[in-house]
């Protein structure tokens, strides 16, 4: 189970509406390589996880993700929650603010609904394993992006935090496939998918 | 604009907490690191302290740290988005 702490993880005050930089930053939010999809898909994959350590780190680094939308939601709600309906006009951000007002929905930049055919929970912990190092690069990549399209320091501050936290994430998940392949075949690591076919019931 | 004291409060609690993170992953990975175990004993007490400092002083960070007996007052302490604290 988890318990909510009223406290973000690193601080955000943000002072100048901007919804142009919301419309950017809300994919990191709900889009194809946002917090969400990362949080569901560690969480989602640690059931299937047969070793101790490797699970560990699903399951905290799962969390951690929860702390990352907090933040990411953040700051999009603090981008918009003083914008004028003249700036609203202007910037673009009408057609979100048709359906959602200035309420915080998970959708990626482009309009798209959040999906969880953005990832996978393949049952088989070298291709997880494989995918969250993938997720951690490809979420980095969208945070290097963003630093590319903002210029504000209250929004770049939390946002490099993030990035950085992809590093260490990916780091960490290399680590959790050495100790699985510690486990498997060193000459084949394929021989066996060792979340299903260890089981007595399931492996031929 | 000067941080209160409450932030100031906030901010410590955050750095700590954030050590604890950051040492807890790297743990998952190297339970037997004797360095990172003593980092995580270190900042595991200084948090206790900070949290117990700042909840006496500003209220519930979390729901099980409500003291009143008068008043539920988890809903009265800041929610993070507001950018208050």
């Amino acid at each position: 189970m988890w318990v909510y702490e009223k406290k973000l993880q690193y601080p955000i005050n943000i002072t100048k509406p901007d919804a142009r930089s919301a419309q950017i930053i809300i994919t990191q939010y709900g889009g194809p390589d946002g917090e969400l999809g990362a949080s569901m898909r560690y969480l989602s994959q640690r059931y299937t996880m047969p070793y101790k350590e490797p699970a560990a780190i699903l399951s905290d680094i799962g969390t951690e993700e929860l702390a990352h939308l907090e933040m990411v939601s953040t700051i999009v709600h603090q981008l918009t929650k003083n914008l004028s309906l003249e700036e609203i006009e202007d910037s673009g951000f009408a057609p979100y603010f048709v359906d959602h007002t200035v309420g915080i929905w998970p959708q990626a930049a482009s309009g798209v609904p959040f999906s969880s055919s953005t990832f996978q929970s393949a049952g088989d912990p070298v291709t997880d394993l494989h995918e969250d190092m993938a997720a951690e690069q490809k979420a980095r990549k969208t945070y290097d992006n963003i630093l590319r399209l903002i210029d504000n320091p209250e929004v770049i501050d939390p946002i490099r935090f993030l990035r950085e936290r992809e590093i260490v994430h990916f780091q960490r998940f290399g680590e959790a496939l050495r100790k699985v392949q510690d486990h498997l075949n060193e000459k084949n690591f394929y021989a066996i998918n060792p979340a299903f076919d260890l089981n007595p019931h399931q492996g031929k | 604009m000067a941080m209160t004291e409450q932030q100031n409060m906030m901010r410590r609690l955050q750095v700590q907490s954030f050590v604890l993170t950051d040492v807890q992953l790297y743990l998952d990975t190297h339970p037997d690191d004797p360095k990172a175990l003593e980092c995580y004993r270190k900042y595991r007490h200084l948090r206790e302290q900070t949290m117990a400092d700042y909840v006496n002083r500003f209220g519930p960070i979390n729901s099980m740290q409500v003291e009143s007996d008068s008043r539920w007052t988890w809903v009265d302490t800041p929610w993070p988005w507001e950018g208050t604290v």
